[in-house]
């Protein structure tokens, strides 16, 4: 048989399997982010939005509604990768991809994609109930389409290194309660670091998220806090490193092999 | 050709465990192939690292002269395994288990359909395709197991222990079902626990205990090696005293029960003679202990011996 093919069999048996999966437990996977971010709409964006006034030039609702989308993207993302990766390894199914003639990077790219396909399909869902709330205007398509798909891409590549860590289900939820939570929140989705003291203005520098809500705010509004071409350099320069990192993860085996 | 070869096979665990100390084994094509040996001898460790689900620590795979550290992707092909424990998604449905194991191996999804449909078939689970797996009893789980290895033709199957658990009836039928692919050409290497199946099924046989091969030869072979087998008579008079029979070694065990021990030159009808001139008609008989099993127990006690000495 062709390696192409197989790889190319291999990589969309993955996906499909992936896709079925979250498909199949909507109630618990697409649904719960589509109720929690009509809510941050509701209250941060009607409610109180409306006595903050305008932030960057826009409505309080229009500003947050990138980051609100990007923050479910980049929690769906993460989410898929490391809750199927580490089922997989729980239940030890991998064995199943072990023994079976796959590449490691085919492994890699098909975990991937199937939280890109998550991440993607709840980003969706919160944009249509974002144009309830808003009319959403979009700068630039293919920075919006770029900036959407690397973060979702670099989310997906972090929960499947958690994955391969993680040995229970409380190793499983650690990083996304106490790191990736507060670093989005932090990471300029409800306000701009402008509105900063200078010291906690650089601090926030260091948060990668930073980068990726206002380079996909840019794509939608046009407004920054920081350079395009910075932060697309640091989503692509962490996308490279962690794909590096998974892959080593994979050759020496390390959590599913003996 | 070999469908497997093993050379100095080396695993040493994290924790300084030896699980296999220098290993060598050949199965030919098309070989039914018997790998015994007790609890913690080394086996599922073999078979993982034959399988890419343990990392070596030094050795050489070869599976039909494809090297598995250098030829991987088609080595890889050749294997089919049914592992000792269930090892698929317990809440995907029965026929997508197979399907995407099918898909794995480069096989397109319209194909892979086909293919399970087959095994499901074949197997008595095509009634339970749209079934989860957990909803499956430990018969059919085993059976699940069997079909996913098979779904992508696999030239050399690796049953590690396939019918644990499994009641007389199904694993009858598993052993016709392995028999009939056996005789259509795949080459079989079983573990097991129940040397009555490896005596019934396989033509060559390897134990290894303590991480080392203590054995590798034909089971004829090795079963010639049995001195002494013990029988288990029941007549139909009742007895109140042994009966002497000169050269053989009897005992009582109730009044219509005999156990005799026959050596390698003497033979049943000679014994049945004797009784019979002593009025004892033998009802039925029956081999006290399976003859695989005494001579493993021979076999692996003999090579704890010098471990045990040491100590």
């Amino acid at each position: 048989m062709n390696r192409g093919s197989l790889y190319l069999t291999a990589y969309r048996t993955i996906v499909i399997k992936e896709i079925l999966r979250f498909s199949r437990i909507w109630v618990q996977t697409i649904l719960p982010p589509a109720i929690t971010t009509t809510l941050y709409f509701v209250i941060f964006g009607k409610l109180i939005g409306e006595r903050i006034g305008e932030m960057g030039g826009y409505s309080y609702i229009d500003f947050i509604v990138p980051g609100l989308i990007l923050m479910s993207v980049i929690q769906n993302s993460y989410a898929n990768v490391v809750s199927s990766f580490f089922s997989t390894k729980l239940q030890h199914y991998i064995e199943e991809l072990l023994i079976a003639p796959v590449p490691n990077w085919v492994v890699l790219a098909g975990y991937v994609s199937g939280g890109v396909a998550r991440g993607t399909i709840v980003g969706f869902v919160v944009t249509l109930i974002s144009l309830f709330f808003t009319d959403l205007s979009v700068h630039s398509y293919a920075l919006t389409l770029v900036v959407f798909v690397l973060t979702s891409v670099l989310f997906a590549l972090g929960g499947f290194i958690n994955a391969v860590y993680a040995k229970t289900f409380d190793d499983v939820s650690i990083v996304p309660t106490f790191v990736l939570t507060p670093l989005t929140y932090l990471g300029g989705i409800f306000y701009s670091i402008e509105l900063l003291p200078e010291f906690w203005q650089s601090v926030s520098l260091g948060n990668p998220i930073l980068y990726m809500v206002n380079a996909f705010r840019h794509g939608l509004l046009g407004v920054s806090d920081i350079n395009i071409g910075l932060a697309l350099l640091i989503i692509c320069a962490f996308i490279a490193a962690l794909v590096a990192f998974s892959l080593n993860l994979l050759k020496r085996g390390v959590g599913i092999k003996k | 050709m070999n469908a497997l070869s093993i050379e100095n096979l080396y695993k040493t665990y994290r924790n300084g465990f030896e699980a296999l100390k220098g290993i060598s084994l050949e199965v030919k094509d098309g070989d039914f192939f018997a790998l015994l040996g007790p609890n913690g001898a080394g086996k599922s460790t073999a078979i993982g690292i034959v399988a890419s689900l343990v990392n070596k620590t030094a050795g050489k795979v070869s599976i039909f002269d494809y090297d598995l550290d250098r030829e991987r992707e088609p080595a890889k092909q050749q294997i089919g395994l049914v592992p000792q424990e269930f090892n698929f998604n317990q809440w995907e449905p029965v026929v997508e288990i197979l399907v995407n194991q099918a898909g794995y191996y480069g096989i397109p999804r319209r194909e892979a359909f086909v293919r399970a449909q087959k095994s499901l078939k074949r197997l008595d689970l095509w009634e339970k395709r749209s079934s989860q797996a957990r909803a499956l009893s430990g018969g059919m789980k085993r059976r699940l197991m069997i079909a996913r290895a098979l779904v992508h033709q696999p030239r050399l199957l690796i049953l590690d222990e396939p019918t644990a658990g499994v009641d007389i009836e199904i694993r009858r039928s598993m052993w016709d079902f392995l028999r009939e692919i056996n005789g259509q050409g795949t080459t079989i290497i079983l573990t097991t626990h129940y040397l009555e199946e490896a005596e019934n099924l396989c033509r060559n046989i390897g134990i290894i205990n303590h991480g080392r091969i203590v054995e590798q030869t034909r089971l004829t072979t090795l079963l010639s090696q049995l001195n002494t087998e013990v029988f288990i008579l029941d007549t139909h008079q009742t007895l109140s005293e042994v009966p002497k029979l000169p050269g053989y070694r009897l005992n009582l065990v109730d009044k219509q029960t005999l156990e005799v021990e026959v050596h390698r030159e003497q033979t049943m009808n000679t014994l049945f003679e004797a009784l019979s001139v002593q009025g004892i008609q033998v009802a039925s008989m029956r081999n006290k202990q399976n003859r695989l099993e005494q001579l493993f127990i021979d076999l692996v006690g003999r090579s704890r011996l010098p471990r045990d000495a040491a100590t």
